[in-house]
């Protein structure tokens, strides 16, 4: 059956499957690295932490870019109520995405990092050594490539069809992140430099561009499943835009605190990074409000659980988790302790996981011909998958946040010589990592029961 | 009962809602450096006394002055839209901006007559709130100007006639510029 309004839509399954599979991969290794924080030496030959916490990381964010060009592949087209531009360019680029990154996620694992280093040529242009971007420089260059032909394809698409509000937001937000990772080629001597512009990408990825990518995706959603008209629900895109700019702008500067930068920033980035829930508080509010004036009742209940989930674990992730340490007398002790790492995990799977997750659910049963939603059995166990992780992830962060206040006070508030040792601290917080494991394992276990969601069939009636 | 009618229109809100979101948001960024501001110079009650007796008072009041007759104007040219007087509404809102033009002028002085005394954003905590939270109001002052700019060019085509919630917003924004600059003033300046 075919239950797709434009064919070209289809180009999204192999991006979201793709996706799927290095999430699974990005929790595997989240967890030999949850417990390599207790049992030091497990896997330590095979997998050292530093590799592991590389391609947990890494997965996670090509994981997302395949989610979010998955959603735009299947999003634009009924946006701008036209075919794709090309299926073929989209289905070679995903072709060429995958293969690097699979080659690069092999290299971290089958190589010593600086062997790596020396096959991909990286003395000719260095720009590897750093958190989040260590891919090899020749990968980022496909990571470009694939970006270009990704946003000419989406273009042409748009320019050919309707224009709409979703589609030009989805867009900045997609140019956005392409010209950030830009970025990463600049790779200056100087480590204070460095770390300035890194943040560029970082930051301004995931507290800038990419909120428009979550806003436009949401906002999609929206329409979709209540109903509601298109013009109210452009309106709110626009405030959470609006004020997602402004906060997460010049928010960067609660990066800028301990960097060697003029004092200014302390100012700068407290009161500008203290507004970035806001724009998370309105997506709740919104995503609340237009489902509470839905005007029709949507068979996919999954995807809009989705909807509603995403925007409350990003307000409390990315909004609340991220207020907690971001004003500078709080930062001063709290930076790149545990508590960072209670927000990281929160905020990327309440914004970014959750939001490429929605619109997996919405799409998945259109693309596989399936129609509307899935059957009711198979939403039940996405369900159960949906509140599993959900709820482990709320137990993760609670662990880390319980670890990241005693690291704080053991080894960052002491003035004088009662501090402890780094090493020390991390001993003393070892029930706290251990939970986090538990808890990491029926995140598991939820991812599981999502995936099985997929293979689940109506009962044949007799 | 048209009592009970006006009543009912006065609550409306003028402008859009989008707007006032936005007005809200900005207002908690400027009651954050105002708060912040505050407890600075509690705690630093030497340093402030010292950094406020080398503003410029005077051009303090000149600016509080062009901006609350910037705002008449603008009340004014929403009056005159009210009433459909396209050609009250134009000159309501080219005197708004020149005296708008008045306070970036006067500021832009006050500025350089501090930067030529050596004083700038790093010299002291002081001047740092000083400088971060005064051009912050000027770039809003300065987009203030950019909305009536094109408020203006709309009116002379006479393209508020059947809708007024436009120019009813871009009138809020202008008195939000300037309601923030009589708290910044006696904060910063005065007290």
């Amino acid at each position: 059956m075919n239950t797709l309004k434009y064919q070209s839509q289809a180009v999204a399954k192999p991006y979201f499957v793709f996706a799927l599979i290095l999430f699974v991969g990005q929790i595997l290794f989240g967890l030999i690295m949850g417990l390599q924080y207790v049992v030091g030496d497990f896997l330590a030959g095979a997998i050292p932490f530093n590799v592991a916490r590389m391609v947990h990381t890494n997965l996670l964010i090509v994981w997302l870019l395949f989610g979010f060009m998955g959603a735009a592949y299947y999003l634009v087209p009924e946006e701008a109520e036209t075919e794709l531009y090309s299926p073929k360019l989209a289905i070679i680029l995903f072709w060429v995405f995958a293969v690097a990154g699979v080659l690069t996620i092999l290299g971290y694992l089958l190589v010593p990092y600086s062997t790596l280093a020396d096959i991909t040529l990286n003395h000719l242009w260095p720009t590897m050594g750093r958190e989040f971007l260590e891919q090899p420089t020749i990968t980022k260059l496909g990571i470009v490539v694939v970006c270009l032909g990704f946003l000419f394809n989406l273009g042409m698409t748009i320019l050919k069809g309707r224009k709409t509000s979703v589609n030009m937001v989805l867009m900045t937000g997609l140019i956005g992140l392409a010209l950030m990772f830009l970025f990463s080629f600049y790779n200056p001597s100087n480590l204070a430099l460095d770390k300035y512009f890194w943040w560029f990408v970082v930051h301004l990825w995931v507290e800038g561009v990419w909120e428009l990518i979550m806003g436009a995706i949401l906002a999609f959603i929206l329409i979709k499943v209540t109903g509601v008209d298109r013009e109210v629900i452009e309106k709110w895109l626009y405030v959470i835009i609006a004020m997602a700019l402004i906060s997460g702008i010049l928010g960067t500067g609660h990066h800028f605190f301990w960097l060697a930068t003029p004092a200014y920033w302390q100012w700068i980035g407290s009161v500008f990074s203290a507004l970035e829930p806001l724009p998370f508080f309105a997506m709740v509010l919104f995503a609340f409000n237009m489902v509470n004036r839905r005007r029709r009742e949507h068979p996919n209940k999954a995807a809009t659980l989705w909807a509603l989930g995403t925007a409350v674990m990003a307000f409390l992730g990315a909004g609340v988790w991220g207020f907690l340490h971001t004003l500078s007398p709080v930062n001063f002790y709290t930076h790149g302790s545990q508590i960072t790492a209670a927000h990281g995990h929160m905020a990327f799977y309440g914004a970014y996981a959750m939001i490429v997750m929605t619109i997996i659910s919405y799409a998945m049963p259109k693309i596989r011909g399936i129609g509307e939603c899935n059957c009711n059995r198979a939403q039940v166990w996405e369900m159960w998958g949906f509140w599993l992780m959900t709820v482990a992830m709320v137990f993760i962060t609670l662990c880390l946040t319980g670890a990241g206040v005693l690291q704080v006070w053991l080894q960052r508030l002491p003035e004088t010589g009662e501090a402890l040792s780094f090493m020390v601290t991390q001993d003393k917080l070892s029930i706290f990592y251990w939970l986090r494991e538990v808890a990491g394992v029926v995140f598991l276990l939820g991812l599981i029961a999502y995936l099985t969601s997929f293979f689940i069939k109506e009962k044949a009636t007799a | 009962m048209n009592n009970n009618n006006l009543l009912i229109n006065d609550k409306k809100l003028p402008g859009d809602l989008a707007m006032w979101f936005f007005i809200l948001a900005e207002l908690t960024v400027f009651a954050m450096f105002f708060i912040g501001f505050a407890i600075t110079e509690y705690l630093n009650q030497q340093l402030f006394i010292e950094g406020k007796a080398q503003l410029h008072t005077a051009s303090g009041v000149i600016n509080t002055i062009a901006l609350i007759t910037s705002s008449l104007f603008v009340a004014l040219s929403v009056n005159a839209l009210h009433q459909n007087k396209v050609k009250q509404i134009v000159w309501y809102l080219i005197f708004a901006l020149l005296f708008a033009f008045i306070y970036l002028f006067v500021k832009s002085w006050e500025y350089q007559s501090l930067f030529l005394q050596g004083i700038d954003i790093e010299t002291n905590t002081f001047f740092t709130l000083y400088f971060l939270i005064t051009a912050f109001h000027f770039l809003h002052v300065v987009l203030g100007m950019v909305i009536l700019i094109f408020m203006l060019l709309k009116a002379v085509k006479n393209a508020y006639k059947e809708n007024h919630s436009g120019f009813e917003s871009g009138a809020c924004y202008w008195h939000m510029v300037d309601m923030l600059w009589i708290i910044l003033f006696p904060l910063i300046y005065v007290i």
